[in-house]
């Protein structure tokens, strides 16, 4: 049994602790957002934010996360994340969609941290989140569009 | 089969030369790695010591060690030394990019992959080297001197360094560091050993 908090609720999973966090919330707690591309933290596909910074959750097992607090796509919120939808809505930036929910994530954070991004920065903290539809350039926009709007 | 009585007196003639003089040369090398006792057989202190770094070498320039050794950019990976993928700058801290920490993989411990063989490494201080502590194109010598000088050391007195080198759980991930990828030569323990040693003979660099 692990406890942790996942999108502000306490959690007891009941699930072996080599179980991957990604199965999880897919498969128990029905957290479909989050997408299973490769299995071996390549793709950021399944990425999630585990007390505030993004993890795989593809190969991070649950024993690890007692006591975390795990926000995943359906729960992201704050300036950054609204500054990232918008951006991505105004755009049309997903083609298929499956890599999306770890883009936004990752993007998310890069403007937490970052707030205006060259595209330096931002080649660099996404390149580990892959597309198969190449979505980068419009990923790319949205981003420093996302960076105006919270200047704004 | 039938039993064969000389057959069996063979198998055991050999087994018993293995405990022999003979068979001590397995004790003084394990798993590739030659144990500090092998070196006292050279007389001189100082020949003793750059021997024994030059052993100590096997290890140091191994990929497990030298693959978060860069000299310049970021870390490396696998037994070729490729660049880290996704490629990964150094960074002023050494511990990855803006959303992408070392931390966004890199657990407490190795981790397996999900649906295929292999692992992802891990371990609590994951991180790369400073610059200064780069071994990437070095020569031996050259990363001797390297490890000697608290400008370049992280400012570590010999035994520190020698504490690093047999107590940091992140050099001792050499060892066990995951399916997918190979050891370093030798134990931990016998690295260890070596690390003592060589201070102990007067912490000299091959010239
Ligand atoms: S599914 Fe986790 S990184 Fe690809
Ligand atoms: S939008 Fe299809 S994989 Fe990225």
């Amino acid at each position: 049994m692990t406890d942790l908090t996942i999108n502000g609720k306490d959690v007891s999973l009941d699930v072996p602790g080599d179980t991957p966090l990604l199965w999880a919330l897919r498969d128990n707690l029905r957290l479909t957002g989050t997408k299973f591309g490769c299995g071996v933290a390549q793709c950021g596909a399944c990425t999630v934010m585990v007390d505030g910074m993004p993890v795989r959750s593809c190969i991070t097992p649950v024993e690890d996360l007692e006591g975390s607090d795990v926000t995943t796509i359906e729960a992201l919120e704050g300036p950054e994340a609204d500054a990232v939808r918008k951006a991505w809505v105004d755009l049309d930036v997903p083609q298929c969609g499956y890599c999306q929910s770890g883009q936004i994530i990752a993007a998310a954070t890069l403007l937490t941290e970052i707030p205006q991004p060259t595209d330096e920065d931002i080649d660099f903290a996404m390149a580990g989140n892959a597309c198969r539809c190449a979505t980068y350039v419009r990923i790319r926009k949205a981003i420093h569009n996302a960076a105006k709007i919270l200047e704004a | 089969m039938k039993f064969d009585i000389r057959a069996t007196a063979l198998t055991a003639a050999i087994a018993l030369t293995g405990l022999l003089p003979g068979g001590a040369a397995q004790a003084e090398e394990v798993n590739g790695l030659k144990t500090a006792a092998s070196f006292e057989s050279i007389e001189s202190e100082q020949a003793r010591s750059v021997a024994i770094f030059e052993e100590m070498a096997k290890v140091i320039t191994h990929a497990r060690c030298v693959n978060c050794h860069p000299v310049t950019g970021g870390p490396l990976q696998g037994e070729n030394q490729k660049p880290h993928s996704p490629p990964i700058p150094r960074t002023e801290d050494n511990f990855g990019v803006v959303a992408m920490r070392c931390t966004t993989c890199h657990g407490e411990e190795n981790r397996p992959f999900l649906g295929e063989t292999g692992s992802v490494p891990g371990n609590g201080h994951w991180q790369l080297a400073p610059q200064s502590m780069g071994w990437v194109g070095l020569t031996v010598p050259e990363i001797c001197a390297q490890l000697k000088d608290p400008e370049r050391n992280g400012g570590r007195t010999l035994e520190e360094v020698a504490h690093h080198m047999g107590h940091d759980t992140l050099v001792g991930w050499a060892w066990a560091p995951g399916e997918g990828r190979e050891p370093a030569p030798g134990s931990w323990e016998g690295f260890s050993e070596l690390a003592v040693n060589w201070i102990e003979t007067g912490a000299a660099c091959p010239g």
